[in-house]
């Protein structure tokens, strides 16, 4: 059963929702809700077994809304949303929906030649959750939808400020 | 021996001095804030979590009128949604916070008084959202079957005040007047199979109505045009993905925004293309997916309703709109101006969904009648000292959840830096301590956050019998006898 919830967690969020979205049934969508259930499991046991597994890392640096640069010790095949929780990174407010593709908040923007590098280009789904972000950049990416590479080593991301008053309809 | 007996002895007498000193003689370095948040939505909780966080001793008590908290993320989020309502794990972290106290069940206003909230707390947050929906004012509005959409959706989402609404579903056609996320969030849910509803949190009574439903149609129907909707793409998406159900948008409606795309910034672009594109050039996928459609809906720009007309037995036969045209040269925020050319729309069943305002609630807060806001300069209410308001209440009903959480965390922060500021005087209040014995007095069955969680198992409990996440209580009675239930 654990190496069943390995697998489940190992077939990223982005590309479930990817099967998921388009027939929008909520049938499927609580299916999301359980996998990303099996997703905390996974975390929770991972974090007090991760010695023995000797999983690759690599350096990755956000840059918070107050221009500090933080570093985090992302594990390949993370979401960037799962790396700066396990790592503990404090950003308001990031991550709000747990990375089921409902929310903006843990919207990222890339610098131009790392958006190019990345290999997948986001969705749809992700692009309509984008658009309802603040201070969207032509290489902005949901967090929750970025899958570690060993090409990302000391990668650096921006988290874009919050601004109150751009609220209401796009 | 006895040498040890007296350090120790010496120790603990040092330790309490010490406790009764922080207890009961304040200094400055001692001082411990306290704010009264009322309204436990999103916009109540973002705040809290920002104050609890900015200052180190500060305490936070969250008033709410209900028995359970979370306000439109339990009650104004559609079933369907459930990622939405993730959110809640946070909040349940911030109001388990030991700084943190849920005081349910208390209506501010008339339970206890602003001013008694003033005595006891250095400042006061209003986040109790927008509550009421803004009519039409037309002839016919207040027939049976002419529903505000806000109504319905508290009907299936459980809201104690509107689980009784009599809504008819005998009819085949529904129009929804409206183009934002809650018109869509009502059209999809009378669209969607009760098949799929049935494994959400849907209330069961609503589930049961709409599983004998016979509405195979619904118009969504704007004053504007395809540019100026409201609703988010997501939402659009979805409907024109939904099971069973084929869309229609006239392509003479849409055909003129294909070549003004490129100028629009990329959340409207897309938005715009996307009905461009359903309406004039719709995929492969889509033709197939309505080519075995059962339901419909159809979205209907420039009109506004003018009458809803009733037939002889007192129902609905129709809404009458009179077809509009655009003025202005910001095509974005284009005015509807009436023609005189009109249109009936024959339907059973007319869904309000026009936007909400807030109401005010107590003499002691400003508020301004015609906004349906309470007036403020960015979070602090205008003209009152320690008073702030935060999310629906201050800024009017717009905006997803992301908006709330800005302007939650924005309030916060400016409530701690006016009390580092000495703009909130750093007197020392009592919080908490000074109201529940008034509310104890008048026989006030308040619900705390423990309490709450017993509310949320027996509802979890309700739900896996019925193969579903959670069936809500939607009774007062029942969730306060649920509290007295052993855990």
């Amino acid at each position: 059963m654990a190496f069943l919830n390995r697998v489940v967690s190992k077939v990223s969020i982005g590309s479930v929702c990817k099967l998921v979205f388009p027939s929008s049934s909520a049938a499927l969508t609580s299916g999301l809700c359980k996998i990303n259930q099996l997703k905390d499991n996974e975390r929770l046991r991972f974090s007090s077994t991760a010695a023995k597994h000797k999983t690759e890392r690599v350096k990755v640096h956000f840059i918070d809304r107050d221009g500090n640069k933080l570093t985090a010790n992302a594990k390949i095949g993370d979401n960037l949303l799962d790396v700066i929780i396990e790592n503990d990174i404090d950003i308001d407010g990031f991550g709000a929906c747990e990375g089921t593709l409902a929310c903006s908040t843990c919207h990222l923007i890339f610098k131009q030649a790392d958006y190019d590098k990345l290999p997948d280009t986001p969705t749809d789904e992700e692009l309509d959750m984008l658009d309802l972000a603040y201070g969207l950049e032509d290489t902005s990416r949901l967090g929750c939808q970025v899958i570690v590479t060993k090409d990302m080593k000391d990668l650096e991301v921006s988290v874009p400020a919050a601004v109150a008053d751009a609220r209401g309809p796009v | 021996m006895l040498i040890k007996n007296t350090q120790n002895l010496t120790r603990r007498l040092i330790r309490n001095l010490n406790r009764y000193r922080r207890l009961y003689c304040g200094n400055s370095g001692d001082f411990v804030p306290h704010v009264a948040v009322i309204g436990s939505g999103p916009a109540g909780f973002y705040t809290t979590q920002q104050l609890l966080k900015a200052h180190p001793k500060l305490k936070v008590d969250i008033y709410e009128k209900l028995p359970i908290p979370f306000g439109l993320v339990r009650y104004g989020v559609a079933p369907d949604h459930p990622e939405v309502k993730n959110v809640i794990n946070t909040f349940t972290q911030t109001a388990q916070n030991e700084r943190c106290n849920f005081i349910g069940n208390v209506s501010i206003g008339t339970d206890i008084t602003i001013k008694h909230l003033q005595k006891a707390y250095n400042a006061i947050v209003l986040s109790y959202g927008a509550d009421a929906d803004r009519k039409l004012d037309i002839p016919g509005e207040n027939l049976p079957n002419v529903i505000s959409a806000r109504a319905l959706v508290g009907w299936y989402n459980g809201l104690p005040q509107d689980r009784n609404l009599e809504v008819d579903l005998s009819c085949d056609t529904a129009v929804v007047l409206g183009h934002g996320n809650v018109a869509l969030d009502v059209a999809r849910i009378l669209l969607t199979p009760t098949s799929t509803l049935s494994k959400t949190d849907i209330s069961n009574h609503a589930l049961e109505a709409l599983s004998k439903s016979n509405i195979k149609k619904v118009y969504v129907v704007g004053r504007r045009g395809p540019l100026q909707v409201s609703f988010t793409i997501k939402e659009l998406r979805e409907m024109i993905n939904l099971e069973d159900c084929r869309t229609i948008i006239e392509k003479e409606d849409v055909s003129f925004i294909g070549s003004l795309t490129e100028e629009l910034p990329r959340p409207r672009k897309r938005l715009t293309d996307l009905l461009y594109k359903t309406g004039c050039n719709p995929t492969d996928n889509n033709l197939i997916h309505w080519s075995k459609a059962i339901r419909e809906w159809q979205l209907k720009f420039l009109l506004s309703p003018t009458k809803i007309v009733s037939n002889n037995d007192n129902r609905i036969d129709s809404v009458e709109c009179v077809k509009n045209r655009l003025e202005g040269d910001d095509i974005l925020n284009q005015k509807a101006v009436s023609t005189d050319e009109t249109v009936q729309i024959k339907c059973g069943l007319v869904l309000r969904s026009i936007g909400y305002k807030s109401i005010p609630i107590d003499d002691a807060i400003p508020f301004d009648q015609k906004r349906g806001v309470i007036p403020n300069e960015n979070g602090r209410v205008t003209g009152v000292t320690g008073m702030y308001c935060s999310g629906w209440v201050g800024s009017g009903p717009v905006g997803v959840i992301l908006s709330t959480m800005s302007d939650g965390f924005n309030t916060g922060k400016l409530i701690v830096s006016d009390m580092n500021s000495g703009l909130i005087p750093n007197i020392q209040k009592s919080g908490k301590d000074g109201i529940l014995p008034i509310l104890r007095e008048k026989g006030v069955n308040v619900v705390d956050f423990k309490s709450w969680e017993k509310i949320n198992k027996v509802e979890v409990g309700k739900g896996e019998e019925m193969g579903k996440p959670r069936e809500k209580l939607t009774d007062i009675q029942q969730m306060l006898d649920a509290t007295q239930e052993k855990s």
